[in-house]
């Protein structure tokens, strides 16, 4: 299988890149880890007559700790996070998701940003972003803007990221010493799409109580999936396995997964409902456990 | 576009097309047959090849994107006329039966290796979980690459 013919730019600086979507825009494509842009065009589902391949820019591959975020560059690697330090007391949603992310190899190549700015419903980056809290840095000739994942992620496949701009980085806001997270993710073979997927995340008052709760759903519906109603019912409550049961309901209620070859709609709705339930309860073991 | 690549410590140049998979150009333009061609969808693993000593699948990775990186393919393993270890130890303990997937078995192997000499059967199968062996041989594969940890702490004792 082969992709069309494109030209093909590797610039090194920032600038250069920058230059180029403005000058290009729709009819060039940012090149990244290209673990599902390379697949799509040899499968000729996607067909840019140029790629931008920014594997060359300095200074993206970074993951930091700073001001109340974790920040990760655009060309940090899946597996990057995976072995990240940093990542491991910084949000605990992330460090549990990055393993799960495809196969060891796939890993060594794809990135994060690519990931959200590619935002396949079947991702398992943006359900992560949208249960823990992040912001999306983009960049163009134009300056900067900063977007709310909940703004960046639009529709299946399609974000607020322009032809012009460049994702730069995910800032993911970091869990306290008083926050827990979680990722679960049913798969039928590693590398393979979630057949489900369930991001949690909970952050407890100094009484112990919910202070603010994040779920989201991979797989399961047109995009990456939000469960508000479960959020709101979670905060300011005391945390108990039969709140956590019916955050679960409320999940498998507001999914809307496809009848396939991974299982039977069903089968998936309830699957949501477990691992809502297993996912809270993870993160709230790590929320009164402290920084484990 | 003209490509120049370090392969098995050689320099290789070629022009390309932008479009040409690694997987190819390694195969076809510099006609090195050890890399195998499965699946074409970045899922069994059998062209995997090390890019600066980093295993990735060379069916979803462009020619043009390995300019002036460096590639490891089996054909690279062996040193000086000898197997290295990774290769004697696929042979000692039987690591293969039809022996599709070895040559990306044994690169995944050997950049495990590399950044953890003393692996557990887990981390093992961890390593190779993006690698396919039809034959599933994978018991086999896993005592490979343990007789190929033991052969190579003996080599430089701790």
């Amino acid at each position: 299988m082969y992709p069309s013919k494109f030209d093909y730019l590797a610039p090194t600086t920032l600038d250069e890149a920058l230059g180029v979507l403005a000058a290009k825009g729709p009819a060039i494509k940012v090149l990244a880890g290209g673990q599902s842009l390379v697949p799509m065009m040899k499968l000729r589902l996607a067909n840019p007559p140029a790629l931008l391949d920014i594997n060359r820019l300095p200074g993206l591959d970074f993951i930091e700790d700073s001001n109340g975020h974790l920040r990760i560059g655009a060309l940090v690697r899946h597996n990057d996070v995976v072995k990240s330090d940093a990542v491991k007391t910084a949000n605990h949603t992330v460090a549990a998701a990055a393993p799960w992310v495809s196969d060891p190899i796939v890993r060594n190549l794809g990135t994060v940003c690519g990931s959200l700015a590619h935002h396949d419903p079947e991702g398992d980056w943006a359900s992560v972003m949208l249960a823990t809290g992040a912001e999306v840095v983009l960049k163009s000739t134009q300056g900067e803007r900063v977007l709310p994942i909940t703004d960046f992620c639009v529709d299946m496949f399609q974000t607020l990221c322009r032809p012009d701009e460049l994702v730069t980085e995910v800032r993911v806001k970091k869990h306290s010493a008083r926050g827990g997270g979680d990722y679960q993710k049913l798969e039928r073979k590693v590398g393979d799409y979630a057949t489900v997927g369930v991001a949690t995340s909970i952050e407890l008052d100094e009484h112990g109580r919910i202070a603010s709760a994040g779920i989201a759903l991979t797989s399961v519906y047109a995009h990456n999936l939000k469960v508000a109603d479960a959020e709101i019912l979670l905060k300011g409550k005391q945390p108990s396995a039969e709140l956590f049961q019916e955050a679960g309901a409320i999940a498998g209620a507001a999914c809307d997964p496809a009848d396939d070859h991974r299982g039977s709609a069903a089968y998936k709705r309830h699957v949501v409902g477990v691992f809502t339930e297993r996912g809270l309860t993870r993160s709230l073991e790590i929320a009164q456990g402290g920084q484990s | 576009m003209n490509v120049t690549v370090n392969i098995n410590g050689a320099e290789r140049s070629a022009d390309v097309e932008p479009r040409l998979l690694l997987t190819d150009f390694i195969r076809g333009t510099l006609g090195l047959t050890g890399t195998h061609m499965g699946c074409d969808t970045t899922s069994c693993g059998v062209c995997t090849v090390l890019l600066d000593g980093v295993p990735v699948k060379s069916c979803t990775v462009f020619a043009v994107q390995a300019n002036g990186r460096s590639i490891t393919t089996v054909e690279g393993l062996k040193q000086n006329g000898q197997l290295s270890a990774m290769q004697q130890a696929f042979h000692q303990e039987h690591g293969l039966q039809c022996g599709f997937c070895t040559p990306a078995m044994m690169l995944v192997g050997t950049a495990l290796l590399e950044e953890n000499p003393d692996p557990t059967d887990d981390e093992i199968r961890w390593a190779i979980s993006g690698n396919l062996c039809r034959c599933t041989g994978y018991m086999n594969i896993i005592k490979s690459i343990q007789a190929a940890a033991a052969m190579k702490s003996e080599e430089v004792p701790a």
